[in-house]
């Protein structure tokens, strides 16, 4: 079990019930549980849908696209029945929110999604959470036969007359089923391999029916703003970015953790007060803000409001709320070189351009690591990066190549400093195994 | 092919749960794997059958997943994250110190069939890192004292 920190600058909205039993359901009643539900079975759809858009509400996945938007384009009518999915896929590097999420607040995220469904005309939920999460899935398992127990799920919902089941999923370890397409194949039973879009799921998801994917921390947002009201909610972010995030701060920090900062907080401030600063009388070097997948910050960039509009204007992106943190005994071309083995080992094959890609930049950059890397190598690893943007089949070439180009643009002294049988500047153990350099 | 009832239960409930047989494949896997140890030619066509499948859908679809095999695994699966955050405070000098002592490679088993050591992708412990799993437990902020307090218990455990 993971463990909880807390900081006075904390706005606890998703993160309310942490610690405080609520896995329990009639604890969860207690602390204004399923309120949010019922008072959304006596709205119009459309209402439902325009709250959470006034909100501000934005995907915690990482792309942070309006919820409210999302939930709009489902078409009203449909042959096919209609689903919502969870993605509690969890596994971008730097990202540990959503496990506190279903540890601690099971019943908020199952809520949530009831709202999603009931917003725009499903009867089917199916809650995803990885593999690896085996003790969280249990978790999920009693608290929506709990739910059942209550008849909160199931037939005539709190006597609406709606009715309404929800499901619980389970993957076996692949990243790249958190993308929303591969992860609606994974539950169809079959390799995680993306669908072209459009169709957008939104239109055509599972079994060929329209279904809205959202994030768990997401979804979990969703009956506080229906109880709170979508004005409260935008008011504790930034115009456009309603409401808080968890952030996880993690990497060379003293108080790493799981924190609920307003949407907005500035992340010098978030390093240095929330996560303590750097240990060890270190120094900052550089911060991933959002994820493995977004682009590399220096210390001259990080007094940025921790936004997606604000991080959007540095050339990086706010991502999945994964704040890694780097102090200057590091190196960036093995943290770079690690990024890539990840994303190297999780692509999943379809197309060229993120299959090779991938391979071929991790070997480079391995050479490059172990001193038999070249001038023209730099450029290489740039140029590659650049050529996989945009030109593969779903987003996880994007967040293998946008990271590997801001290593180089921004840290390109570095790699100059590991050039022609240098050993690395930074190692530690001087265990690295040297390769010849290949002109 | 017997599994036990507990399997027989969930596999019953979770067909209900979809319109396709074939959707509680993912997760019914990990399961068989869990009690049989690894997923042998009888359970991939046990359960082919079920979801009427042929071995070759089934053995597609488990060499997609990481946490599926076809090869048996110790008793215990230590899995070491190394990646980014866990990097940053120790990961590899773990991984490096299993290796060491468990004297096995990465994803090697010791003789005796007690632990397997895998180095793993992120494992959603960033914020509590250097962290490991073990099985499915999650043991998390570790220093190499720490690893082997760790081991030493899940030896003694694995004796019992
Ligand atoms: C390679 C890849 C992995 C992803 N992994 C996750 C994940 O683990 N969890 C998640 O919620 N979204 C993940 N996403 C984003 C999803 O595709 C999708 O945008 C998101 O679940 C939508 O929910 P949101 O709008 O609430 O953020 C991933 C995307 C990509 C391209
Ligand atoms: S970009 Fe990578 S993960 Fe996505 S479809 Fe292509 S090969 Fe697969
Ligand atoms: S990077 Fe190791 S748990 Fe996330």
């Amino acid at each position: 079990m993971a463990s909880l920190v807390s900081h006075p600058d904390e706005v606890r909205v998703v993160s309310k019930r942490f610690g405080k039993g609520a896995t329990n359901i009639d604890r969860y009643l207690e602390l204004d549980g399923y309120k949010a539900v019922q008072k959304s079975l006596g709205m119009q759809p459309d209402a439902i849908i325009a709250e959470v858009k006034n909100s501000g509400l934005r995907g915690r996945g990482g792309a942070g696209f309006s919820t409210g938007m999302k939930w709009s384009f489902v078409p009203k009518q449909s042959a096919q029945p209609k689903y919502v999915l969870c993605n509690g896929d969890e596994s971008e590097p730097g990202t540990c929110k959503d496990r506190l999420i279903f540890e601690h607040d099971p019943h908020a995220v199952i809520e949530g999604v009831m709202i999603a469904a009931i917003a725009v005309g499903s009867h089917t939920g199916y809650i995803y959470i990885r593999g690896e999460y085996r003790y969280l899935s249990i978790i999920m398992q009693k608290a929506i036969k709990d739910a059942y127990a209550k008849g909160f799920l199931g037939k005539n919902i709190f006597g609406s007359g709606y009715d309404l089941d929800i499901y619980w999923h389970g993957g076996a370890g692949a990243y790249e089923v958190g993308e929303e397409s591969a992860l609606m194949e994974s539950l169809e039973g079959k390799r995680g391999i993306p669908r072209i879009r459009p169709p957008f799921p939104a239109v055509v998801g599972l079994w060929g029916g329209p279904t809205v994917i959202n994030n768990a921390e997401t979804l979990a947002a969703v009956p506080p703003i229906m109880l709170g009201g979508a004005e409260w909610f935008a008011g504790l972010g930034t115009p456009k970015n309603g409401g808080t995030r968890l952030f996880c701060l993690a990497g060379n920090l003293n108080k790493p953790g799981v924190y609920e900062l307003p949407m907005g907080y500035n992340l010098k401030k978030m390093i240095y007060d929330v996560g303590g600063g750097i240990p060890d009388g270190r120094e900052l070097k550089a911060v991933v803000p959002g994820g493995s997948s977004t682009p590399v910050l220096t210390i001259d960039e990080i007094d940025v409001a921790m936004d997606f509009d604000s991080v959007a204007k540095t050339g990086s992106m706010l991502g999945s709320g994964g704040v890694v943190v780097l102090d200057d005994s590091n190196c960036i071309v093995k943290f770079a070189l690690r990024t890539m083995k990840f994303y190297r080992h999780e692509s999943c094959g379809w197309c060229i351009p993120c299959r090779e890609g991938t391979d071929w930049l991790e070997k480079t950059l391995k050479r490059f690591h172990s001193g038999g890397g070249v001038m023209k190598d730099i450029d290489n690893i740039y140029y590659l990066s650049e050529n996989m943007l945009g030109k593969t089949f779903c987003p996880l070439g994007d967040a293998a190549a946008m990271p590997t180009m801001a290593f180089v643009k921004k840290f390109r002294q570095e790699f100059e400093d590991h050039l022609e049988g240098k050993p690395c500047p930074f190692e530690r153990t001087g265990k690295i195994e040297h390769l010849p350099v290949y002109a | 092919m017997r599994f036990s009832e507990e399997f027989e239960r969930r596999f019953a409930e979770m067909l209900g749960h979809y319109p396709t047989r074939r959707s509680v494949l993912v997760p019914m896997l990990l399961y068989a794997q869990d009690e049989i140890g690894s997923l042998t030619d009888e359970v991939i066509t046990e359960l082919a059958q079920r979801l009427e499948l042929t071995d070759l859908e089934v053995r597609n679809v488990i060499s997609y997943y990481s946490l599926l095999t076809t090869k048996p695994r110790g008793k215990y699966n230590v899995q070491v994250c190394t990646n980014i955050a866990c990097m940053l405070v120790g990961g590899e000098e773990l991984l490096e110190h299993c290796k060491k002592k468990l004297g096995v490679k990465n994803k090697g088993t010791t003789p005796d069939g007690m632990f397997t050591l895998e180095e793993v992708e992120c494992i959603g412990a960033c914020s509590w890192a250097p962290a490991i799993q073990v099985n499915y437990d999650f043991h998390e902020n570790l220093t190499v004292d720490k690893m082997d307090q760790v081991l030493d218990q899940y030896s003694k455990k694995g004796t019992v």
